[in-house]
């Protein structure tokens, strides 16, 4: 591992010990938020995994009575009955914090009662069921949304989170450790360089007087 | 990122709320919940209805699977957004398991291993 090129003077040493203090400071805070984000994040993603599951199975379930539906009806007719909608979908966002990732919070706020916004005579009871069932999954379909998201938006702070870690540890840490190691190295060779030289100068002193 | 400039932003986000692409015969139900539907034919048209929805600042855009399978790179330009989120959904014929490949991809991106799914493929 190559060393930074730096001085080796005592004031570099001073300032890389102190960078190097930092360092091991911050690669413990971040490998701890890596840690619990991790440990929440495979909590949601199992979540998240079983609500997909469930969701599409209600949501192929009620397209699949549309399509049947659809079958019976009469294009014009069926896109009539469906131009008005039969209920009012409002959601809210909010931002929610996980592990101060920011993720957008999806809910419904205003349901609005399921009526029916067709006649009966051109459609069949297939479409009623169908719209029906629909919208029994709707919640979920929301809150699939909401979680895959958050999913998403997790773990990029994770993965972004290890790549720090990682290069505190692997390269940052290393690299500070070894120059600080030089530096004392060059700093205690030129310390016995010196005294040499002392020595040297007192013993020819010494014998230029006697 | 958008959101990071403050709650205030986001709520003003949301005022348009769920967004449907897809093949017409997929999509025409969500009308009837009232949700904003753009019935699409090709990759090309699904991926402008897509983004023509997250400018109009749609908090969710629920695309059929066959459809987002046409447009992977625009949906995983939108993935790194807080909004909106694009969630595949199956159609009539049931899922192909797209969306769980996603969830997927996400674990693998996290962990670096697949976890949950690890025995069943």
């Amino acid at each position: 591992m190559a060393t930074l090129r730096v001085n080796p003077t005592r004031m570099e040493l001073t300032r890389l010990k102190r960078r190097l203090n930092t360092a091991a400071r911050g690669h413990k805070l971040l490998k701890d938020k890596r840690d619990e984000m991790m440990r929440q994040f495979i909590a949601l993603a199992r979540r998240n995994h079983d609500l997909r599951l469930e969701v599409e199975k209600a949501l192929s379930a009620a397209l699949a009575q549309f399509a049947l539906a659809r079958a019976t009806i009469p294009r014009e007719a069926l896109e009539g009955a469906l131009l008005y909608p039969a209920r009012q979908v409002d959601i809210a966002v909010e931002t929610g914090n996980v592990m101060s990732v920011r993720v957008p919070k999806i809910s419904i706020t205003d349901e609005g009662q399921a009526r029916q916004s067709y006649g009966t005579a051109q459609t069949t009871g297939e479409l009623d069921r169908a719209i029906a069932q629909l919208a029994e999954v709707l919640p979920q379909l929301v809150e699939l949304a909401s979680m895959e998201k958050t999913c998403n938006l997790l773990a990029d702070e994770i993965e972004r989170t290890r790549r720090r870690v990682n290069a505190l540890e692997y390269k940052t840490i290393p690299e500070l450790g070894e120059t600080i190691h030089s530096i004392s190295m060059k700093l205690d060779e030129n310390e016995r360089g010196n005294l040499t030289r002392l020595m040297k100068t007192k013993e020819l002193l010494q014998k230029r007087d006697s | 990122m958008p959101m990071s400039s403050g709650k205030g932003c986001v709520s003003s986000m949301s005022d348009k709320g769920l967004a449907v692409v897809g093949e017409r015969d997929s999509v025409l139900a969500f009308k009837a919940l009232g949700m904003v539907v753009a019935a699409v034919e090709t990759g090309q048209e699904a991926a402008r209805a897509v983004q023509h929805f997250a400018r109009e600042g749609f908090a969710v855009v629920f695309i059929t699977e066959s459809m987002a399978a046409l447009i992977p790179e625009l949906l995983s330009r939108y993935r790194h957004e807080p909004l909106p989120a694009i969630i595949p959904i199956p159609t009539h014929q049931g899922a192909t398991g797209m969306g769980m490949a996603g969830i997927k991809q996400n674990i693998e991106k996290a962990v670096g291993a697949d976890i949950l799914y690890g025995k069943d493929g």
